[in-house]
């Protein structure tokens, strides 16, 4: 549940890249342990500004300045931001040669127990036994590595994760899992800023944000936000 | 299965130095990541060379295992016998404890028809500083028969080696050739790999080189495929990462010389500070029914893989170890 302490808050943030702006004045929080959906269409600046929060190359903001759990992250290169307990699992994942998916998922939390492994890729619906030895590569159909990369971030335990678009490509695992999944890291106390430009996956949110042309126009109750959304997509 | 006793050469426990120097390259074995339990247990068949000295050598049923000491190294002999299937690999173990000198490996097997079989070649040189290592092998595998040859090499921290592996391999009909060579711990040195495949119908060749260089660490890696035989097929794959000022060299080819036969090259190399890669895939198709491809990827890291390990909480330099580690063969060790 959330807690109503602000845990992200993202302050008049801009990015423009190759001299079009891609991020308009962009304010939004999300609180402790709530479910915060981000609707928006193709191209409306959803991803470019999770990868402005996460601090990935060639998203840093030109203006505005983004906090978390009250500290200023602006300048935190990714790994630090990571550290204080913000990752992001990306709409299209990377794939790694040679790395099993055991090892993937212990990334990011090292003292992770055999059970708790289990319980991500179960979480998930995959078969531990048969995906632990498995290598994050090419050989995984694209629902696959999209179902370990949630896998990993709910086993990272962080206290906020961004999830981009988590029901795009995904093959089995059906929506009501994936919201499942997404309630069952707020239940361990996880914040979840939910992007997708579903106006139904948004029914499972505390709050919601509509983003449009690279601003937010809209924070408030997720009913509202999609009666909002709705019209704007016409 | 019987300790073999070579001519001319006592074994070990007769000789305290040999069985010093028996234990020491045991020891270096260990620590390139070689199984030397297993040498010692006694039940696989195995060569132990320490420069041109052969320590130990350990037949089982099937296999002969002639070994002979050349001025510069050893000419050694293995013959798999047709039919033979092996449950556990035979172990080669080359090496060298000094720092400097020569060793020349002349190695001639024999995979017979039917037979199936695993080589596993460690390459120890330690403490190298100005050491020369020539491996030179003719490979024959059978008709159906299957040989898995993983070769892992140490050379040590110092870059002082000098390593020039060579191989003639013929893959008889319907056999295979799995061959992986990696040199992914300890600094490089010089090396040069320089493998020819020749495959008959229906038979298949796999050739996978993996290093990794630093320093001033100077790899060149040749690999060449001839698909002679219809529906025969071939890959070679070569991962490498060079950084410092390290400098790599990798030359394919692939040949479709028959009906049916498909070939495909495949190589990776990451690039860091002031190393400089570079590949030359060549492609020669003589039959309108081959089919030949090769794809590249030779560069920085890729950014998206770099910065997904860095979102769960790994350093830069930490997560581009990661990728390396996984694309040289896994994280282990």
């Amino acid at each position: 549940m959330p807690s109503g302490d602000i845990l992200l808050d993202v302050q008049g943030v801009s990015l423009t890249r190759e001299g079009r702006a891609i991020l308009s004045n962009v304010n939004l929080s999300v609180l402790a342990g709530e479910i915060h959906a981000l609707l928006g269409v193709n191209g409306s600046g959803k991803s470019s500004l999770a990868y402005a929060i996460m601090g990935c190359e060639d998203y840093l903001p030109d203006t505005g300045r983004i906090l978390f759990a009250g500290r200023d992250i602006s300048d935190l290169p990714m790994h630090e931001r990571a550290r204080l307990g913000l990752t992001l699992a990306w709409q299209e994942p990377a794939r790694f040669e040679g790395l099993p998916v055991g090892d993937y998922l212990t990334l990011g939390r090292p003292t992770i127990s055999r059970e708790e492994l289990w319980e991500a890729l179960h979480a998930v619906a995959l078969d531990p036994a048969a995906y632990l030895p498995r290598p994050v590569d090419r050989t995984l159909s694209g629902g696959e590595r999209k179902r370990i990369e949630l896998a990993a971030v709910y086993a990272m335990r962080p206290r906020l994760a961004i999830l981009d678009e988590p029901d795009s490509g995904v093959d089995v695992l059906s929506f009501s899992d994936i919201q499942t999944l997404v309630q069952r890291m707020a239940r361990s106390g996880c914040a979840v800023l939910l992007i997708t430009h579903r106006n139904d996956m948004a029914a499972i949110a505390d709050r919601a944000s509509v983003m449009n042309a690279g601003t937010i126009i809209l924070t408030g109750a997720p009913e509202e936000a999609r009666r909002v959304y709705t019209e704007l997509r016409g | 299965m019987k300790a073999q006793q070579i001519p001319g050469i006592t074994a070990p426990r007769g000789n305290p130095t040999w069985a010093r120097e028996y234990e020491t390259i045991l020891r270096a074995y260990e620590q390139a990541g070689g199984p030397a339990a297993a040498l010692r247990s006694g039940r696989v068949a195995a060569v132990v060379v320490s420069a041109n000295r052969v320590l130990g050598v350990v037949t089982v049923p099937g296999v002969t295992i002639n070994a002979k000491p050349l001025p510069d190294g050893v000419q050694a002999q293995i013959v798999v016998a047709p039919g033979v299937r092996l449950e556990r690999p035979v172990h080669l173990c080359f090496g060298m404890i000094a720092e400097t000198g020569v060793q020349r490996i002349v190695a001639d097997y024999e995979i017979g028809a039917g037979s199936q079989v695993e080589f596993l070649a460690h390459c120890t040189f330690p403490n190298a500083r100005d050491l020369r290592h020539i491996m030179d092998a003719t490979v024959r595998v059978g008709a159906d028969a299957q040989l898995r040859y993983t070769e892992a090499h140490y050379h040590g921290p110092h870059g002082g080696v000098f390593v020039e592996a060579r191989a003639g391999v013929t893959v008889g009909a319907g056999g295979r050739y799995f061959s992986t060579f990696s040199l992914v711990h300890g600094r490089v040195g010089r090396l040069l790999i320089d493998y020819t495949a020749d495959v008959d119908a229906s038979g298949v060749v796999d050739l996978t080189s993996m290093v990794y260089g630093a320093g001033d660490d100077d790899i060149e890696v040749r690999e060449t495929v001839r698909l002679n035989g219809e529906k025969a097929r071939g890959l070679a794959k070569t991962r490498i990462a060079v950084r410092d000022r390290a400098r790599s060299r990798v030359f394919t080819t692939a040949e479709g010389n028959a009906p049916g036969t498909r070939g495909h090259m495949d190589c990776a190399e990451i690039v860091r500070g002031d190393a400089v890669a570079e590949n030359v895939p060549t492609v020669i198709v003589r039959s309108d029914e081959a089919h030949v491809t090769h794809e590249a990827a030779i560069g920085s890291v890729n950014r998206k893989e770099l910065e997904t390990l860095m979102a769960r909480g790994l350093d830069e330099d930490t997560a581009v170890d990661v990728i390396i580690r996984g694309m040289l063969g896994g994280l282990s060790g």
